[in-house]
């Protein structure tokens, strides 16, 4: 077992883990915070992402050790225009993948911002990249919906950023 | 997963002793080797987290080359300066690659080591000689839609899927590698291996050996280069095909040409074929269109995966054109 600390949502968190114990159990099992979901288990849906230091990560394939020390946010830490604008685009359906897409889209401005390019951005050398639909598809497709709600997801974020 | 020891080394001193214990594994950005650990196909005893290494950084060596320190993420070499006005192309493969979460996540020497993500290598009640030697090869005769076309034996037709090593191939870079043995320096192009008939042998990396840094050399034609990634959806999946090019054209000639391809090999397939037919031809589309010929004339199918030689050789001929004729026809 592990005695690590861990800033999450604010607050000084001391845990108790094993080492192959992921950053995602630790939120939801040990610290009892469910909002950050399990999809896949295996870094390919994005259901479980949140921020480190304010960077978007997939949880399920952080070891909790690993981030030891490190400030972490969760769904029930985010505080962002954006959760207003996905309930007004209906940017979910089933709401199993929203706390991802929620915190992706957070982490995704933040990169943006820095000027970050993607992989549809067409003049790399620009540090200003204009945010259309196709960056933002692009940019949250770490993320997947099974009930297929991405216009409105598209939808919400280009109203965010407004 | 099966139960380990966990220790962060906070230099390279320490992080290349500890792994010198027997069932010790560098643990990188996790993106590959947690999820490989939860299926059961990694085992190690100890894991040594190298993340908080001081190796994160670009320098831009006085000679010219680019030192990439092996535990930055993909995400911010991707982004970074340097990388996106003299080597597009190795910006553009690392955003082809996974997610932005995974890319935040995963290491550059991380991406190097990746494993195949041939289905039969992660199934554990499947035969797979690179995860069991001498167990037999599923894929063959299997779903091997995403095989190798060039390069595969009878033990393994398992592909590289690493974005970023078809851009490094390309680019001829140079990998470092420290142990307590000392530092050594390879060529990136020959450093993962063909199958044989030892397919487990991945990589020319000693078990206790470190990749510190990536060297790039000067590269004056990299910056008109370009990354074309096909794949069965737009975006976040592995490769069928792709092509890291760079072209010099003089007076309608060409006189420099690199070219490499992702997910046809158990390596960055490195398309020496195609540059020999490149070089000193007009850039026409007849001549781009010879020089995939040239290459994917080596190529060999599976049962599933003959459709792979043509998309490459399309693949190819569309990037030359994309590089010839910026704003052209892609």
């Amino acid at each position: 077992m592990a005695d690590i600390r861990m800033r999450v949502n604010g607050s000084i968190e001391k845990l108790d883990v094993e080492p192959r114990v992921s950053l995602l159990d630790a939120l939801r099992e040990h610290l009892g915070l469910t909002g950050t979901k399990k999809g896949c288990d295996q870094g390919a849906c994005g259901a479980c992402t949140v921020l480190a230091d304010g960077e978007r990560i997939v949880s399920c394939l952080a070891l909790a050790v690993q981030y030891a020390d490190r400030d972490i946010t969760t769904i029930e830490g985010v505080t962002s225009p954006l959760q207003r604008s996905f309930v007004r685009h209906d940017g979910f359906q089933c709401g199993y993948c929203t706390s991802g897409q929620i915190c992706s889209a957070v982490g995704m401005l933040t990169e943006h911002a820095a000027g970050a390019p993607s992989a549809v951005t067409g003049d790399l050398a620009t540090m200003e990249i204009e945010l259309t639909a196709e960056e933002i598809r692009e940019r949250m497709s770490g993320n997947l919906c099974r009930c297929g709600a991405y216009n409105g997801i598209v939808a919400a974020i280009e109203e965010g950023i407004r | 997963m099966k139960d380990f020891a966990y220790v962060s080394a906070p230099d390279v001193a320490t992080a290349v002793r500890a792994i010198t214990e027997p069932g010790a594994k560098f643990l990188g950005g996790g993106t590959n080797l947690v999820d490989l650990m939860r299926q059961n196909v990694e085992r190690p005893d100890t894991v040594v987290d190298i993340t908080r290494l001081p190796l994160d950084r670009v320098e831009e060596l006085p000679d010219g080359r680019i030192r990439i320190g092996a535990m930055m993420r993909n995400s911010a070499l991707a982004a970074h300066r340097l990388i996106r006005t003299r080597y597009p192309m190795l910006a553009q493969a690392l955003l082809a690659g996974a997610s932005g979460q995974l890319r935040n996540m995963a290491t550059v020497g991380g991406n190097v080591l990746q494993r195949t993500r041939c289905p039969y290598f992660v199934d554990l009640a499947a035969r797979c000689n690179k995860r069991e030697p001498g167990s037999g090869c599923d894929a063959i005769g299997g779903f091997n839609r995403n095989a190798a076309i060039f390069g595969a034996s009878e033990s393994c037709v398992a592909t590289h899927p690493s974005d970023m090593c078809v851009a490094l191939a390309a680019l001829d870079a140079t990998i470092e590698l420290e142990s307590v043995r000392g530092v050594r320096r390879l060529p990136l192009v020959g450093f993962h291996a063909l199958p044989g008939d030892a397919p487990q042998h991945e990589t020319a990396i000693a078990a206790d050996e470190l990749i510190t840094a990536i060297e790039l050399p000067d590269l004056p034609v990299a910056a008109r280069s370009r990354y074309r990634k096909v794949r069965d959806r737009a975006s976040y999946a592995f490769a069928l095909v792709s092509v890291a090019a760079a072209l010099e054209v003089r007076d309608g000639v060409v006189t420099e040409a690199r070219l490499a391809l992702g997910g046809v090999a158990s390596r960055p397939w490195r398309a020496h074929a195609a540059e020999r037919a490149l070089m000193g031809a007009p850039a026409t589309e007849e001549s781009f269109r010879r020089a995939a010929d040239a290459e994917l004339a080596g190529a060999v199918a599976q049962s599933q995966n003959a459709f792979k030689i043509e998309l490459a050789r399309r693949a190819v001929t569309a990037t030359l054109r994309q590089l010839h004729l910026p704003g052209g026809a892609a």
